[in-house]
């Protein structure tokens, strides 16, 4: 490549980012996803809309959902053009958003200090892993007793589901740091205070991003099951909504949309990790972001 | 062994007292003699190698003098005060006995300056900047000046092992424990690791406690070779390297070298079949 000089400054930010983006569209991924996707949704039309096999025809096919999707005149109410469907989607999201700050705020911390500390994960692991295995639906009905309104109680089943996952995986994450790393802290002069901010925790960075990454799906898991359940807006509530007056089309489009949402969620907490890892991407020889 | 015959050491800094020092390990409700009433006396400024059959205690002797491991019997002193003795098992880790791991441990996530400068700014000795300038400034003289700003994971393990080294000595230690830190290298990088190792002991004088399997590598660099018994582990056998400093890799070749690699070697091999034999035994 003549552009680039042997040695010469690299680039950085944006103009890194249209970089990795040009080299990404000369390697097969987006292709492969593209084809992936045109695959997946070719079967469906085949199987729902021209073949119209059992029992996939009795579910609307793409075509209809799609059609329906864009329509600034929607048949059933609900599409890219009308207000509700945002709405449903921020709702939402926000709940995400507070209940994945909730978890994360509360279950990073309880996680390091379990597995720094021998005797706080003597008395903490046990109740933990007593309330880790209660299915989050079986924690609705105690949910709706003790807040009242929607809103609270669909906030808190998503955190709770999401908190036991983030504390168990940053838990492990410190567990997993070589003892060497401590040693070495320890003969280079360190505080107690100094070992926990420079071993510790980025030590067990690497392991909480991983858990982050399935407890904002468990999240968004939890989130739905709770506006299932009850609700006044919200991705879940869309769906079970539309399924209850019929609405089969604008429910197929709910269930995609939360689909995508989570996929860009997820997406951010990995982007958000690759950041904090620089070393990891630069030790893989990817260069920094 | 008590009395120090060495003639090398100039230095009345970083001595070290072993006396009668014995370890009992635990596992499992079995008492294991890991070191059994072992004496050394390194002097301020000697590069004392220990060698001896793998498993033997020699790491075990370099944790008790870092304060990772206690000891269970008799006494360690550094410079005069007690580091670990009957009266208090474990010593306390301090900066001026810094220690470069088998795998090295610079950490991961922060960079060769970041790593180095690490020591003075946690003990609170200087603060970030003048960490940092300190930090390029030896990494400049140990040949690291481009690779400063990269992680451990981008750079070469030799150049992590001697960033490693400048990590431990910004701290002006008294004694650097080494625990068989070129183990892993080829024997080219090996030679290279050998040369700036003893660069820096020739600018510091540091003590220098040396664990090694390489025999070549313990006469090459040290003033003394201390020979371990297989588990329970106890001086065997002392050879003095009485070869002038600064040295070279003209050395390697010359008679005098190859005399003494065979002295310790056979001393050695006495061992190694016996902990090889013993080993077999455990198994069996």
């Amino acid at each position: 490549m003549s552009n680039q000089s042997v040695g010469g400054v690299a680039p950085s930010g944006f103009r890194l980012m249209l970089l990795r983006s040009a080299r990404a569209l000369r390697t097969p991924m987006p292709y492969l996803a593209f084809i992936g996707i045109g695959l997946w949704l070719g079967i469906y039309f085949l199987l729902n809309e021209y073949w119209k096999l059992f029992p996939f025809y009795k579910i609307p096919g793409p075509v209809e959902v799609v059609t329906e999707w864009v329509s600034r005149d929607p048949i059933w109410g609900t599409s890219l053009f009308t207000e509700d469907y945002y709405r449903n989607i921020w709702v939402s999201c926000r709940r995400i958003g507070i209940a994945f700050a909730l978890a994360t705020g509360l279950g990073v911390p309880l996680g390091l200090f379990m597995g720094w500390s021998q005797k706080f994960k003597d008395y903490t692991f046990p109740v933990l892993e007593t309330l880790r295995p209660i299915p989050i639906l079986a924690w609705v009905p105690l949910a709706i007793v003790m807040f009242a309104g929607f809103e609270t109680p669909i906030i808190y089943l998503a955190t709770l589901a999401s908190f036991f996952v983030t504390a168990l995986n940053t838990m492990l994450g410190v567990e997993s740091i070589d003892e060497s790393y401590f040693r070495a802290a320890g003969c280079l002069g360190s505080k107690k205070h100094h070992v926990f901010f420079h071993v510790v925790v980025p030590g067990a960075l690497p392991f909480i991003f991983t858990g982050l990454q399935i407890s904002i799906g468990v999240a968004w898991f939890s989130l739905v099951a709770a506006e299932m359940i009850s609700g006044d807006y919200g991705l879940g509530y869309m769906i079970m909504d539309s399924y209850m007056v019929n609405k089969y089309t604008t429910m197929v489009m709910a269930m995609l949309t939360l689909g995508f949402v989570g996929w860009i969620t997820s997406a951010m907490v990995r982007i958000a990790g690759n950041r904090m890892m620089q070393y990891r991407q630069k030790a893989l020889g990817q260069g920094g972001v | 062994m008590t009395a120090n015959s060495n003639s090398h050491s100039g230095n009345s800094r970083g001595a070290i007292s072993i006396r009668n020092v014995s370890k009992v390990y635990d596992p499992g409700g079995v008492n294991v003699l890991a070191v059994d009433d072992c004496s050394l006396e390194i002097a301020g400024g000697e590069v004392c190698m220990i060698v001896g059959p793998s498993g033997c205690g020699k790491t075990t002797l370099l944790n008790a003098i870092a304060g990772f491991h206690s000891i269970s019997e008799g006494q360690i002193d550094l410079d005069g005060e007690m580091l670990c003795g009957p009266s208090k098992p474990l010593a306390d880790q301090g900066a001026d006995r810094v220690v470069v791991f088998q795998n090295g441990a610079l950490f991961p996530w922060k960079t060769l300056a970041e790593n180095v400068a690490y020591g003075p700014v946690v003990q609170g000795v200087m603060n970030k900047n003048e960490a940092r300038e300190k930090s390029i400034h030896m990494l400049d003289e140990a040949g690291l000046s481009g690779v400063a700003d990269k992680y451990p994971g981008e750079v070469s393990s030799g150049m992590a092992r001697r960033a490693e080294i400048v990590r431990a000595l910004i701290n002006d230690p008294k004694v650097l424990l080494l625990d068989e830190p070129y183990r892993a290298m080829d024997a080219l990088t090996k030679s290279i690791m050998h040369e700036s190792l003893l660069e820096v002991y020739d600018r510091t004088k540091v003590t220098i406690f040396f664990i090694t399997h390489d025999l070549e590598e313990a006469i090459f660099l040290g003033d003394r070779v201390i020979v371990m018994t297989t588990r329970p582990a106890k001086t065997k056998k002392i050879v003095d390297v009485k070869i002038s400093r600064p040295r070279d890799y003209r050395l390697l070749s010359s008679e005098e070298f190859r005399v003494l690699v065979e002295e310790t070697k056979e001393a050695v091999h006495e061992e190694a079949v016996k902990a090889f034999e013993a080993g077999e035994r455990e198994l069996a």
